[in-house]
């Protein structure tokens, strides 16, 4: 049976592509600025905006694009306001979105299954209208979220610094939560406004396991996205389930699969770091025993940094070689 | 506009901050001319962290006329002039990024939009991450350094962007006395070639002989301003007046100053 057969399935895919590589991508600035789940909230209020879109006959892809970039800025506002009830104000926003949602689709006579499809993405409903719209709104997001990478970057990383350094501050702050409000609008026909939030977090976790730097940890982050959502849409056809769960399930498994290499690059990163050094003499003793063998690179004993020395740890034991003697540290 | 003040780094003539309708800082003179290295010290609470704040632009003046390089705050443009080192326990975020990428942020004050790094660009990143040492780390995770090396990559953050001013926010809190001279001799040629600098400090440690006036801040106020005095003076400076505990006092608690 060949996919690409179905005119849906092409729209599908292509679709499914698009908001694969842009969901990391804003996903990646989020995380950075611990606000992970930030995703989640935009899509419960971009609930409202689909029923008003239902209720009034518009496309309720750009009535959910308006809504959710208004809920975006109005986080952001929270937010930056930082009072303690902050937390508290988010979730009134959150829950008044999603209930809002529910109740306008209902009062447009929508069923269940309409807005399912909104909440849990559909393949089958992407209409070449729809695609149009995907695929411009997504190559936005991208253009924006690498182009303006140093400056986006900057904000996430230390957002004080980067105001003394002359920055617009809130520009970019509010530029990556529009960013995160039309990705999810992008992301709610493939994988849904429930689980979008996934795909903008699960694969920069994944990439996260195996990278030490930001554009890295970006890059794959969007390559891992990409392959999550096209494998998703593809096994979602054949087992006929919301294309929604089988992009996420798969992003889940991407990271299940890289845990371990995570965990042992960790491991390793731990043995080797520096002993610290004091700044006095420390009394130390000659090491009687004997060596088998010469200490050094390929011995496969840990060899840690100790200020301008290298110990080697074995059995419990730092010995640094000291002339033709060993010491222990 | 005193007659100081155009020609003055930094000056501050009756600057007055108050947090949340709270008078913080209260009546400061401050003048910090070309080439000095001035230390503003004080006890938790004494608002010297808030001074600096403040003349960052990061805290707001409830009055005052507070200049840099002679413009006052609010219309000053000329941030590429200001290295700016905070008040750090940890330089990482919630994605890992290299030593190299965090420095390189210091540069932006000096690029254009949408323009990739230039030779220049990546020169002064290379040099500022080599004048903190640690040139052998610059493709490391920040998060997987030292406490010590994370100020320090800071520290090269703000060297990155080439300023003339250098305002570091108590740059040896939590950092061991390997590191703190190591921050007294990265900062040492930076200091002869003619820079201006201005540190918060709790004490002066190793940079004590970096320093060429001390500005001791007391609950807001300013309550000497010359030469370092000695770690004996300094300490009489916190202890020798008990806190008094009237009802009208600004409590010294710790979360203002922050």
């Amino acid at each position: 049976m060949n996919l690409l057969a179905y005119d849906f399935m092409v729209r599908a895919l292509l679709a499914a592509a698009f908001t694969g590589f842009a969901a990391p991508a804003v996903g990646t600035y989020l995380v950075q600025r611990r606000l992970a789940l930030m995703g989640d909230g935009i899509g419960h209020i971009a609930v409202t905006g689909v029923g008003l879109g239902l209720l009034t006959g518009h496309s309720p892809v750009w009535t959910a694009v308006i809504v959710a970039v208004l809920g975006a800025v109005l986080i952001e506002l929270v937010r930056e306001r930082g009072n303690t009830s902050g937390d508290v104000a988010l979730a009134l926003i959150f829950y008044g979105g999603i209930a809002g949602g529910v109740m306008v689709t209902g009062l447009a006579g929508g069923s269940a299954q309409t807005l399912q499809n909104y909440l849990f993405g559909s393949i089958t409903t992407v209409s070449p209208a729809d695609v149009w719209t995907v695929v411009v709104l997504a190559a936005i997001v991208i253009f924006v979220a690498i182009g303006f990478s140093p400056q986006l970057f900057a904000v996430c990383q230390d957002e004080e610094f980067a105001r003394v350094t002359g920055m617009r501050v809130r520009v970019y702050t509010i530029t990556t939560s529009v960013m995160a409000a039309v990705t999810v609008t992008v992301a709610m026909r493939t994988v849904g406004l429930l689980l979008v939030s996934a795909l903008m977090v699960v694969p920069v976790a994944t990439a996260q396991q195996v990278a030490r730097g930001f554009k890295v940890t970006i890059v794959v982050a969007m390559l891992l996205g990409t392959l999550a959502s096209v494998a998703g849409v593809v096994t979602s056809f054949y087992a006929n389930v919301a294309p929604g769960s089988t992009i996420v399930l798969i992003a889940l498994a991407g990271f299940v699969a890289a845990w371990p290499a995570g965990a042992l690059l960790r491991r390793r990163r731990r043995l080797a770091e520096p002993f610290p050094v004091s700044d006095e003499e420390m009394p130390h003793d000659v090491v009687p025993e004997q060596h088998g063998h010469q200490h050094g690179d390929d011995c496969g004993h840990q060899a840690v940094e100790h200020g301008d020395h290298i110990d080697y740890v074995h059995d419990g034991h730092r010995h640094a070689m000291h002339g033709d003697h060993y010491d222990e540290h | 506009m005193t007659p100081d003040s155009a020609t003055a780094v930094i000056s501050v003539h009756e600057g007055n901050i108050a947090l949340g309708g709270r008078p913080i800082l209260r009546g400061i003179e401050l003048a910090v001319r070309p080439g000095e290295v001035v230390a503003v010290l004080g006890a938790n609470g004494s608002g010297k962290s808030t001074l600096v704040r403040g003349l960052m632009g990061l805290t707001p003046w409830t009055s005052g006329d507070i200049r840099l390089f002679g413009d006052p705050l609010a219309s000053f443009r000329q941030w590429q002039r200001v290295g700016y080192v905070p008040q750090r326990i940890t330089a990482a975020g919630g994605v890992p990024a290299t030593v190299a990428e965090v420095v390189g942020s210091g540069r932006l004050s000096r690029r254009r939009l949408l323009m990739p790094m230039g030779r220049r660009d990546r020169e002064a990143v290379r040099n500022a991450i080599a004048a903190v040492e640690l040139t052998d780390r610059t493709h490391d995770a920040v998060g997987h350094l030292s406490g010590g090396q994370q100020q320090r990559v800071l520290m090269a953050r703000a060297l990155a962007g080439e300023p003339d001013l250098l305002v570091l926010d108590e740059p040896n809190a939590g950092v061991d006395h390997h590191n703190q001279i190591g921050l007294a001799e990265t900062l040492r040629p930076m200091v002869s070639a003619g820079a201006t600098v201005l540190f918060v400090l709790h004490e002066l440690g190793p940079l004590a002989s970096l320093i060429d006036r001390a500005v001791v801040l007391r609950e807001g106020r300013v309550v000497y301003d010359g030469p370092p005095p000695d770690d004996a003076t300094l300490e009489a400076f916190h202890d020798h007046h008990p806190p008094r505990l009237h009802s009208d006092h600004v409590p010294m608690k710790s979360g203002w100053d922050l």
